[in-house]
């Protein structure tokens, strides 16, 4: 394989070039590559905003029977490059769990994030995906239920007449209830 | 591994194909004079590279890529890093190709029977180019777009099908849309596709006919592989450190203002290695030896015949002396784009518009980011609606459109330049301020051209007053004029003075005073009530913005200079401008511009 006249008697030198010309080409290889796949991991080292406090509804609006009503979270939103001052985020379900007390769940199925309808005839939440089913408080109520956890639940303050809500997005199809950042 | 490797080969052929590739016979050994291909083939690799890591975060629509680009730029980490060598690497494309070409030229490797791989190289010139044109407007700034649309339109100059050759080219009848998607295709798709090909043909038919070693050879025979590959890398290497250089030293590729085709953009220029071409269509002769067809001539048609000569260089090398006329020519062609390039270059650098629009560009540019990082990202509108609200760039060009005939802003017409006609009208900057207000009330001032000196007014009743009353005035009340200009200036309410308002107050009652008595201002003015028999321009709110605002809409109204008005024209009454862009033009002579000050972040509001 060695067909080269010059290299074969001095074997050394011949190394030293080959690991050279090696190291160079990688060099030159590296650099461009390294920088784009730094500005394409950008990604990992941006986070998705930490739920603040946002103002939903009105606690008037809410049915004192404990009926859930199903609310559209509007907020300011960042989209790379495009900020929003008000623009729809997510929907959560209100409901009062007591004459003062007022819980969120969230619309996303902690199975596959599909969208969880709320059946009033059933009075029962119900995900059309993989027919997942949650009681009127969001408990898993049926065994068959291939959700791994209950519906998340959010941060919930009544403040004077309005509802406020610490809105953030859950990693679904697994058991614990982590945010997503 | 071995085992691994073996199996691979068994079914690939892949070592023989790799030993195809590295041991190729160079007669003569390696030489650094070789190495011109390769490093053209590490330009070609570095684009597609690091192209289509931009492409993963750029979006070519009208509204989003100067965006995308933006976020590339001044977000993503490293981002400007990654443009930067895309850039530089570009250019460094188009200067080694040229070396590329002179060498192939000078040791006569295009001849037979190496014609065909000589032609596939005039063709990457070609899509090199191309690419090169393309690329510029796709971050759809002033720079790129303005210098595009020149381009485009020279498309359309060709007889026949030119309008419609240029209605494909820009995707419709005008910029918009398409016409990015049409470019970037174009760009990431169907030229370097072509290149790809184009490559593999060129480097197929130069492994076929061996390379042109030079003679006489100075060492035996060699393989590519070590020694060459070693050369070629330091030379690649070399390429990259100067790309590596250019990019850290310019902070990356620069990015102009969102491209905003309402808005004249006179610093637009080609790439710096189109300059010549550009240089070449203002040359007087096209328009002298063919009229109106000269940009046709000089546009489409030398070009043309330039490029059919060297791709006839093969067969011309074939006669007498032909070989000598392809170097003459070639090093004519080179030395004239030098030159125009050069020529290009001094008459820029000599010529205040351009400069200043170039200055003007600059700060448009900064100012963009300024307000996208205050406001804590773009609106849906995209960037250029927030530069079209900005009064510290609307506010200049329309002074320097609407106001700069008469008025000046410290000597010249808001946007730098200074005209040879005499104001006729006063100086606007720092109107408002302490020192504004106490140079028109000083004798010696009051008539100066920055004054009242180019208006009726010099002769008028204020001039006399400042002129013959004030100095005694001033001896018998010592002090008494610092605290009325304080007064005065404290009805502006400029945005400077507003941290030291407070401390002042004492300063501006006596000074309050001042001018309804001793100074008697208030014989003709009103001052802070309402004054039926006024004469002269209420100062109640002086160069306040509301002040401004009216007085710019309509001075011909009783509360400024109602009858006596001197040549201003009432904006707003007579539709010369709109409200909004009164307050703007006022916002801005008012030093009103502070972004944190007017662009809240967006918070989230139900
Ligand atoms: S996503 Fe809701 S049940 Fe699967």
């Amino acid at each position: 394989m060695n067909a080269s006249p010059d290299s074969a008697p001095r074997p050394r030198r011949r190394f030293l070039t080959e690991a050279a010309a090696g190291a160079v080409g990688a060099c030159c290889a590296g650099v461009p590559l390294a920088s784009g796949l730094v500005a394409w991991l950008d990604p990992l080292s941006r986070s998705g905003g930490a739920g603040d406090w946002i103002e939903v509804a009105d606690v008037a609006s809410v049915p004192t029977d404990g009926t859930p009503v199903r609310v559209t979270v509007i907020s300011g939103r960042s989209d790379a490059w495009t900020r929003e001052a008000a623009v729809p985020v997510g929907v959560v379900y209100l409901r009062r769990s007591g004459p003062t007390d007022i819980v969120a769940l969230h619309s996303v199925c902690p199975h596959a994030g599909c969208f969880v309808d709320y059946q009033t005839d059933r009075k029962a939440f119900f995900c059309p995906c993989h027919d997942s089913t949650f009681a009127v408080d969001g408990s898993i109520n049926d065994p068959r239920s291939p959700s791994p956890r209950s519906m998340d639940t959010l941060g919930v303050e009544v403040r004077g007449q309005s509802v406020w809500l610490r809105f953030q997005n859950f990693r679904p199809g697994i058991p614990a209830k982590v945010a997503l950042t | 591994m071995k085992r691994l490797i073996d199996w691979i080969d068994q079914r690939t052929g892949m070592q023989g194909v790799l030993h195809e590739v590295l041991f190729e016979r160079i007669p003569g050994g390696a030489r650094w004079r070789y190495v011109w291909g390769s490093t053209l083939s590490f330009c070609f690799f570095v684009q597609i590279l690091t192209g289509l890591f931009l492409w993963m975060a750029y979006s070519p629509s009208a509204n989003s890529a100067w965006e995308s680009v933006y976020y590339i730029q001044h977000e993503m980490t490293g981002g400007w890093f990654l443009r930067g060598l895309h850039h530089f690497v570009a250019q460094a494309m188009h200067v080694l190709l040229v070396l590329h070409l002179l060498q192939v030229i000078i040791d006569g490797a295009y001849k037979a029977p190496r014609e065909v791989n000589y032609w596939f190289g005039v063709v990457l010139l070609m899509i090199t180019l191309g690419l090169g044109l393309t690329g510029y407007l796709l971050p759809w700034d002033q720079k790129g777009f303005g210098a595009t649309k020149v381009a485009t339109s020279l498309v359309g100059i060709v007889p026949g099908v030119g309008p419609a050759l240029q209605k494909l080219v820009v995707g419709g009848s005008d910029y918009g849309h398409h016409t990015l998607t049409r470019f970037f295709a174009l760009h990431a798709g169907v030229l370097p596709g072509l290149m790809i090909a184009a490559i593999a043909a060129h480097v197929a038919l130069f492994r076929k006919h061996g390379i042109t070693a030079k003679q006489p050879y100075r060492k035996p025979d060699a393989n590519f592989w070590p020694d060459q590959v070693l050369m070629d890398g330091i030379a690649c290497m070399a390429v990259l450190v100067t790309v590596v250089y250019l990019t850290v030293r310019h902070h990356g590729a620069e990015l102009h203002a969102p491209a905003d085709p309402t808005q004249p953009f006179n610093a637009a220029r080609p790439e710096w290695y189109f300059l010549f071409l550009f240089e070449f269509l203002k040359l007087d002769f096209l328009t002298q030896w063919f009229g109106h067809h000269g940009e046709l001539v000089g546009a489409i048609l030398i070009p043309g015949a330039v490029m059919g000569i060297l791709a006839a260089m093969p067969f011309i090398a074939g006669w007498r002396l032909g070989h000598r006329f392809n170097l003459g020519f070639l090093s004519v062609l080179l030395l004239g784009a030098a030159l125009l390039t050069v020529k290009s270059m001094r008459s820029d650098a000599s010529n205040p518009g351009f400069q200043a629009a170039v200055a003007q560009a600059r700060t448009e540019a900064d100012r963009v980011v300024t307000l996208i990082k205050t406001a804590g990202g773009i609106p849906r509108e995209g960037a250029a609606a927030l530069l079209k609200q900005d009064p510290a760039i609307v506010g200049p060009r329309l002074f320097a459109q609407h106001c700069a005939s008469c008025h000046r802003y410290g000597g010249h017409d808001g946007q730098g330049l200074v005209s040879s006609e005499p104001p006729s009208a006063p100086d606007l900057k720092d109107f408002g301020s302490a020192a504004w207000l106490r140079g028109l009330l000083t004798p010696s001032q009051v008539t100066n051209l920055a004054y009242y000196g180019g208006t009726k007014f010099k002769t008028g009743k204020m001039v006399r007053y400042v002129q013959e009353k004030l100095p005694k005035l001033e001896a018998k009340h010592p002090g008494a004029l610092e605290s009325l200009i304080e007064a005065v200036v404290a009805e502006a309410d400029l945005p400077v003075n507003r941290a030291a308002a407070e401390a002042r107050k004492p300063l501006i009652e006596a000074g309050r005073v001042a001018v309804t008595t001793s100074f008697g201002c208030t014989d003709c003015h009103a001052f802070r009530k309402a004054d039926d028999d006024a004469t002269a321009p209420t100062l109640t709110g002086w160069a306040s913005r509301e002040w401004m605002v009216r007085l710019v809409s309509d001075p011909t109204h009783a509360d400024f200079y109602g009858q006596r008005n001197d040549r201003m024209p009432s904006y707003l009454k007579d539709g010369r401008l709109s409200e909004r862009e009164i307050g703007l033009v006022v916002d801005w002579i008012r030093g009103d511009t502070d972004p944190a000050a007017r662009l809240k972040p967006v918070t989230a509001a139900r």
